[in-house]
């Protein structure tokens, strides 16, 4: 009767099992240190151009709409508090994870994925490496890294994106009005989950990649398959993530 | 009396928990065995080695290497007993972001306390052996198929194991290049005096296994004597969906009636 449940159970306990293996290897020798670097050079530094992008730009749309609204309530006062707080809680997080869920769930995936078809995921337990060791661990690391990183620099750029049009293109408010504003309104609660966040979607991301692409059958064929439903699945994830994180802290 | 290298005892395995992939096989390698191992694709020979190897997990049945019981190893268990046994992977299983050294040198390096530099003559000796030795630097993906079946074949020998398995070393590859294999196949065997099997689909694998062997002295391959021990040791196996259909030499599989198994054999032309 509940057959259709069978297949996402066992993804989740596959995925579980994997968190939980990529996690206490962690602190478990040896360290492979280097791939980690790597990692981290793919996932940060190569994402570095696109998130300065879609920060500028999502801090200036939100400056845009906001500039209406707040105009009606004689508040254009306020516009830096508000581009702040929608982007250190919500639209920093979620736009840079699904970026990089676009970026790097499916790099991961495909790259494990070609991996497994050819079989040196085989080939290296045959030859006595463990492969969450090696490739699922440096890969989650440099993730819970960079995300939050890159995260933060979003935040940055899209504030300093809603000063550009507040400020000098609509003369909402006042160059100091504005950057007082946005900074006192962020409060702990902000800071806080604008920096969960991006640990938990790192987590999803590292590891969803990993588990689709381990988990690859069918040839090249499946590697593809394995690609779009790892992005998919990771972004759905990031979604559900960001709402049950808000929902605890609205209550805080 | 010779020793058991490796025993299946009614090894099953199901991924699905309905069509079994592997059916109750059972089969026993001695020291100094050859096995061939036939079958067409999807029959369930990979499966079967990687189960010896425990890379898969069977559902049900007995597994034991060199006398000890590994129905139930857990994976560092494995760890422990995998160094005696190469293998050969079908899709090559060479690593794409490590040079051909370094991919030989591996199992040393990973395996033992040897650093790249100790590693370095035996590495060089089975690429040499493999007639690779110019092709230390380069990455898989600027050799040929041949080529990297070859270097798949220096990496599962070099750390000198008790038991050789070969998955498909001559699947998608032309005739020549097949038979080069091979010949390096028989050479291993002659020197290592390693157990080995061999998946294959071609029957001039079998052939070639049964009734050739190395001569180091004159450096080639030369037929065996009808009474060559190493003959009475080689025995063929022939897979169709998850079981074993046939089991015995050569001659009983020339003779053998049966449509599916003389696929297989040498006189298939003649029923
Ligand atoms: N990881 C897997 N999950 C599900 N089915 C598999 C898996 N690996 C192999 N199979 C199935 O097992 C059967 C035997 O495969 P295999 O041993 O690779 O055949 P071959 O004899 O060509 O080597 C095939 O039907 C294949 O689809
Ligand atoms: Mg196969």
């Amino acid at each position: 009767m509940f057959d259709f449940l069978k297949s996402p159970t066992l993804t989740f306990q596959e995925f579980i099992s994997l968190a939980g293996r990529a996690t206490i290897n962690i602190v478990r020798r040896p360290f492979h240190a280097n791939d980690m670097m790597i990692q981290m050079d793919v996932i940060g530094v190569g994402s570095l151009p696109i998130t300065v992008l879609i920060g500028f730009f999502s801090g200036a749309v939100m400056a845009l709409q906001m500039s209406r609204a707040l105009s009606q309530y004689g508040a254009t006062g306020q516009v830096g508090q508000i581009t702040a707080i929608t982007l250190v809680r919500e639209m920093g997080p979620v736009l840079t994870a699904l970026l990089v869920a676009g970026r790097n769930a499916s790099g991961i995936a495909s790259e494990l994925g070609s991996m497994k078809v050819t079989e040196q995921i085989d080939a290296m337990r045959a030859l006595g490496t463990d492969p969450v060791k090696k490739l699922v661990t440096p890969r989650l690391l440099a993730m819970c890294c960079t995300l939050p990183l890159l995260t933060i620099l979003a935040d940055m750029i899209g504030i300093i994106g809603g000063f550009i049009v507040a400020v000098p293109m609509l003369r909402l408010t006042t160059t100091e009005q504005y950057w007082n504003n946005a900074w006192r309104s962020l409060e702990y609660n902000d800071i806080a989950q604008g920096l969960l966040k991006p640990l938990v979607f790192a987590y999803i991301i590292a590891l969803v990649g990993c588990l689709y692409g381990i988990r690859t059958t069918g040839g090249t064929q499946g590697v593809g398959r394995a690609t779009t439903q790892a992005v998919v699945v990771a972004s759905v994830w990031i979604f559900v993530f960001t709402f049950l994180i808000t929902r605890v802290f609205v209550n805080l | 009396m010779s020793t058991s290298v490796l025993k299946f005892d009614n090894v099953s395995l199901s991924f699905d928990g309905v069509e079994k992939v592997l059916d109750s096989v059972s089969l026993e390698m001695n020291a100094g065995d050859t096995l061939i191992i036939l079958g067409a694709a999807g029959t369930g020979k990979t499966v079967m080695v990687k189960i010896a190897l425990g890379l898969l997990k069977s559902t049900s049945g007995r597994i034991t290497l060199f006398g000890q019981d590994v129905t139930h190893f857990t994976e560092p268990q494995w760890l422990t007993i995998r160094p005696r046994i190469g293998m050969l992977f079908q899709e090559g299983g060479l690593f794409d972001s490590l040079t051909i050294e370094e991919n030989v040198a591996y199992p040393l390096v990973n395996r033992t306390k040897m650093t790249a530099e100790q590693a370095k003559p035996k590495v060089e000796e089975a690429l040499k052996f493999v007639e690779l030795g110019h092709t230390l630097d380069k990455f898989p993906s600027e050799l040929s198929g041949g080529m990297r079946r070859r270097v798949g074949i220096a990496r599962a020998a070099v750390s000198d194991p008790d038991l050789l398995l070969y998955d498909s070393p001559t699947a998608g590859l032309d005739p020549i290049t097949a038979n080069r294999i091979m010949a390096l196949i028989i050479q291993e065997r002659e020197i290592r005096n390693a157990t080995s099997a061999i998946i294959s689909h071609r029957f001039q694998d079998g052939h070639m296994m049964a009734n050739f062997r190395y001569n180091p002295e004159s450096k080639q391959l030369e037929r065996m004597p009808e009474d060559s021990p190493l003959r009475q040791r080689t025995r063929f196996l022939v897979m169709h969906d998850g079981r074993i259909v046939f089991e015995g030499n050569e001659r009983e599989l020339d003779a053998s009636r049966d449509p599916y198994v003389s696929k297989f054999s040498m006189h298939r032309s003649i029923h």
